[in-house]
């Protein structure tokens, strides 16, 4: 069997089973003729799969910044109690099994969880008392799960709408009959569309280098892995339109001639499947997947799903693609671009849902329709997902070139001081900067934009910051696993109120390193937000260190240093 | 094959068309340190010890296949320096304790601490606790000197095509995890190879982990126990102003005191030009005078530890960490990856020696109390200046007490600077 179908093997025993257990790997890499611990690489590499036996429901509980300022903490002890179970312990208790896990997209309606993957939204203590008790008196879980609600929020005039305007299936894929793939290519480098992931690289010349290649085998991959906290827009695409998002994926193909298509979709949007797959089907029965799409001679393509187990990393392509392959999401090396070597060896595109989506209603639309829409180099509307201190979270379909400014208004924040642009792999921005425009010009931002009051710690939202990618680092490479190790021991120490201005300076050097030699997009960014945050918020970190010393003595905790000994002299002499 | 022409830093070298970066530039004469790069094989691009910049940009230089006209940054101060943080980094990700560990002096990992001239880490160590896992049939793991540079997991395969290594977990958990039922099927030459490969003391074959003889080690220079003729002190400070000189050992083992002494014959002449006030080797206890500089040896794990170098630090112009001890911990720090209660309970009370009920964790307030772990004096106060080695040899210390004192230049040769 080919290793592609590790991680569907291992969902299979994870879902009968509630775990995988040794015997069960030990079969799957015979069958798979590949060794044991390469099978347990792969099963400890992604979260959601688990060595232990878990009870029947299995809670995961976001552990976002977003989640912990909107009552993470009460939230989670309500469920430690009710349950008797602890966060992260393998407790063997029949019925359930708690854990942490990194944002799951639902920003906008914090805490969240999902409980065997359906979404539980708005948490509170007493909501979490009633669920567990449902769930203990065998209500079917499916009946008491949450439909998360598509919060979108605004959307520009008519005439400027891109995203959610009105939509008949098919509308945009019909253009391919009077298209070739040159005019489809031209159409979308008019409107200079670029990858709407967060790294922003132009779509056309992407599609244009794969299909410049002779191979005879190509992918398109859909890249919805969303995972990038405080971001939820691919998934309301997903959810409102899954049609456009294939039809993107569809014109892409017939550009590059793939026959080929994976969505692949992150597991903490497994309940977004069903709806998928229906749409997937609809499309098969229109004559718009499968052979000879829309009469058109030798245009075949076909899409399946991929669903991924839980990594963060995942979201960097060439990641991606060694996930689709069965393997540790590790990013490769910069040798190769995946239009050349994707997907086994074989040009791949991937984009971005967004992306997809956008290229769809470009071809349907047509490139002038852009024209005055935007700014000089960004043109069309981008989707954002607000969160945190505002009084309406949800999606923001903009121009771009709105001011963060018209954009906090919009959604009504409350003393706004620090605004994260992007997410933590993003950059943050004080109140003197919330004239810049969000554009490609300016301020560029992959999709979320979370917004924190005067009264929010900056410590804690960069302590989250870091766990989060202490944690999701793919471990591959030093200054990245390390380096944020030892940046969460700078975190340590400025909670303990020990840091003096040479501690600011250390953070911005270290984090220049990992920035200068990390191997993927993850560790160059990581560090980002810490070291700028310093310097934008001088005033607030001006109250959180110590002056230099005249002694020359370091700062140090005497008594932090000599507690352990006190409470073991006090327990051995009781 | 076809020639190109490329710059490093400025110089216009040339190779064939397509060739590693790390061997062009070995051909051209610049040296690229590299830990988990192989020759004539696909780059792994884990260790990234090898980050230069191409046109501008940071890369690995192992992933590079040198083309007509590339522009490499390689020694400039900036890359140099990032390149040396690296290694920092793995230094403290793990626990690199040379003195006991059964690759030194075969060590890549610890060679190029010497060729990158690392004296001490900017970054804390972190002291972790991870397995040592003895149970495959040939290979000991010790899982806390492993840098994840995955050469184990690409080069080591069995007969049959199984990989014996991967990496397991995620982000700071990442550790390379071992296939016993691959691993019972290496041959002893496959298992020595797989240990010889490892750029680290982490793959260990049992039975073989000392088989070579110190001093006949790959990265060995000097002899085992060849002694080095301490360079005659001649200073032209005589206008009678001594300088003064105090000396200590805290969490130490008096090693770098007994190396302090080995100039022998040559501290008679030390003396003409220096005084010792503080120290061991007068038996002065309380400074009496204010000291020109204070070197330390060891670093603190206890409270009398750091109010000695609190005091040390108030009574002299310029403070020296000696030796590892003091550098980082060292060999006490050992105890670090075990909790506290742990080890007093062991020494104390659960040891051969102790009797049920009869001892107790010795506890008084006249005795100082031990730290929850074993700091590094900089962590306490400011150092001006580290001298690394276990024990760092006797030249070398008073090379650089004349240089701090008398502004005398100085040079150490190799074997003088390792320690192994």
């Amino acid at each position: 069997m080919e290793r592609t179908h590790l991680l569907n093997l291992l969902w299979n025993q994870q879902n009968a089973q509630g775990f995988i257990s040794q015997s069960a790997i030990t079969e799957i890499a015979k069958l798979l003729k590949i060794s044991t611990i390469e099978v347990e690489g792969v099963i400890t590499f992604y979260h959601f799969f688990h060595q232990k036996p878990t009870g029947k429901y299995i809670i995961y509980l976001n552990n976002s910044i977003i989640s912990e300022f909107k009552g993470f903490r009460e939230v989670k002890t309500t469920f430690e109690k009710e349950t008797g179970c602890v966060f992260g312990k393998y407790d063997n208790n029949p019925l359930f099994s708690l854990f942490e896990t990194s944002c799951i997209g639902l920003s906008d309606q914090e805490p969240a969880a999902l409980i065997n993957f359906y979404p539980f939204t708005d948490l509170t203590p007493e909501k979490v008392i009633s669920i567990i008790k449902d769930l203990k008196n065998n209500i079917p879980i499916k009946t008491i799960a949450d439909n998360p609600k598509s919060k979108i929020q605004y959307i520009p005039e008519d005439d400027k709408t891109v995203f959610f305007k009105d939509y008949t299936p098919g509308n945009s894929i019909n253009k391919l009959k009077e298209n070739n793939a040159d005019s489809i290519l031209k159409t979308i480098a008019d409107v200079n569309l670029k990858g709407r992931g967060g790294a922003f690289f132009p779509t056309a010349l992407k599609w244009q280098a794969c299909k410049k290649n002779s191979a005879k085998t190509k992918y398109i991959i859909c890249n919805a892995d969303e995972g990038e906290p405080g971001t939820f827009k691919d998934k309301i695409l997903l959810m409102e339109f899954p049609d456009l998002v294939i039809e993107g994926m569809i014109i892409a193909a017939f550009v590059v001639g793939a026959k080929e298509g994976i969505i692949y979709l992150r597991a903490e949007y497994k309940y977004l499947l069903p709806k998928l797959k229906e749409t997937i089907h609809n499309f098969y029965n229109n004559n718009y997947l499968g052979d000879k799409i829309l009469g058109i001679n030798n245009f075949t393509f076909n899409l399946k799903i991929q669903l991924g187990a839980g990594a963060y990393v995942c979201g960097e392509e060439t990641a991606l693609i060694e996930s689709l392959e069965g393997k540790r999401g590790e990013p490769r090396i910069r040798k190769y671009f995946p239009t050349d070597v994707g997907y086994l060896g074989k040009p791949t595109i991937v984009n971005n849902v967004e992306t997809f989506a956008n290229a769809a209603r470009i071809i349907e639309l047509g490139a002038d329709y852009f024209k005055n829409i935007g700014t000089e180099k960004s043109k069309g509307t981008k989707l954002i997902s607000v969160s945190g201190d505002v009084a309406k979270p949800g999606i923001y379909e903009i121009e771009w070139g709105m001011t963060v400014k018209e954009l906090l208004q919009l959604c009504q924040a409350t003393a706004p001081n620090y605004v994260q642009i992007t997410g933590p792999s993003g950059e943050c921005i004080n109140e003197t900067e919330f004239n810049r425009k969000i554009c490609n010009e300016d301020l560029t931002c992959g999709g979320a934009i979370m917004v924190f009051n005067k009264f929010r710690g900056i410590i804690k939202i960069l302590e989250n910051f870091t766990k989060f990618f202490r944690s999701e680092s793919c471990g591959v490479c030093t200054p990245c696993r390390a380096g944020n190790q030892i940046l969460f021991e700078k975190i340590k120490k400025l909670k303990k109120g020990l840091c003096t201005s040479t501690d600011l300076q250390e953070i911005k050097d270290w984090g220049n390193i990992m920035k200068l030699t990390s191997r993927c997009g993850l560790g160059k960014t990581a560090s980002n937000t810490f070291s700028t945050a310093t310097e934008k918020f001088s005033d607030y970190f001006k109250f959180k260190i110590l002056s230099e010393n005249e002694n020359q003595n370091v700062e140090f905790d005497m008594e932090s240093a000599i507690q352990d000994f006190d409470s073991i002299i006090k327990d051995n002499h009781h | 094959m076809k020639t190109v022409t490329f710059k490093i830093d400025g110089r216009v070298c040339t190779t064939k068309k397509g060739k590693n970066l790390i061997e062009a530039a070995k051909q051209n004469g610049v040296f690229i340190p590299t830990l988990c790069h192989f020759k004539n094989r696909n780059p792994l691009g884990t260790c990234r010890i090898c980050s230069i910049k191409l046109n501008g940009r940071s890369i690995a230089g192992c992933t590079i296949q040198v083309d007509e006209g590339m522009d490499f940054e390689v020694n400039s101060t900036e890359m140099l320096d990032a390149r040396k943080a690296i290694l920092e980094m793995m230094f403290v990700e793990g626990n690199h304790f040379c003195p006991s560990c059964e690759k030194s002096g075969d060590c890549a990992m610890q060679n190029l601490g010497y060729e990158m001239g690392i004296r001490y880490t900017r970054f804390p160590h972190l002291f972790v606790d991870r397995l040592v896992d003895a149970r495959p049939e040939r290979i000991v793991v010790n899982q806390n000197r492993c840098i994840r540079c995955k050469r184990c997991v690409e080069e080591v395969k069995t007969k049959d095509g199984y990989t014996v290594f991967n990496a397991t977990n995620r982000g700071n958990e990442t550790v390379i995890g071992i296939d016993y039922k691959q691993e019972a099927k290496l041959s002893e030459v496959e298992a020595e190879r797989a240990m010889e490969i490892c750029p680290t003391g982490s793959i260990l074959v049992k039975g073989k982990s000392v088989a070579k003889p110190f001093g006949q080690r790959k990265y060995d220079y000097g002899q085992l126990g060849e002694t080095i003729p301490f360079n005659k002190t001649k200073i032209n400070h005589t206008n009678g102003n001594k300088k003064i000189v105090a000396t200590t050992s805290l969490a130490g083992c008096f090693g770098c005191h007994m190396s302090l002494l080995d100039v022998d014959l040559g501290l008679l002449d030390l003396l003409e030009v220096i005084e010792f006030n503080k120290s061991p080797i007068t038996d002065i206890k309380k400074f009496s005078k204010h000291c020109d500089i204070g070197l330390i040896e060891g670093g603190c794990c206890n409270t009398d530890n750091i109010e000695v170098l609190r005091a040390f630090r108030k009574n002299c112009d310029i403070l020296v960490s000696v030796g590892e001890c003091a550098i980082w911990g060292g060999l006490p720090a050992n105890r670090n990856t075990i909790p506290l209660e742990e080890c007093l309970k062991e020494a104390y009370l659960n040891s051969m020696t102790s009797e049920d009920n009869e001892t107790c964790i010795p506890n008084h307030e006249d005795i100082p109390k031990i730290l929850n772990k074993v700091y590094p004096n900089h962590e306490i106060v400011k150092i001006d200046y580290h001298i690394p080695g276990c024990p760092p040899n006797a030249n070398h210390i008073w090379s650089v007490v004349k240089n701090i004192l008398f502004d005398e230049e100085f040079s150490i040769a190799y074997p003088e600077f390792k320690y192994d």
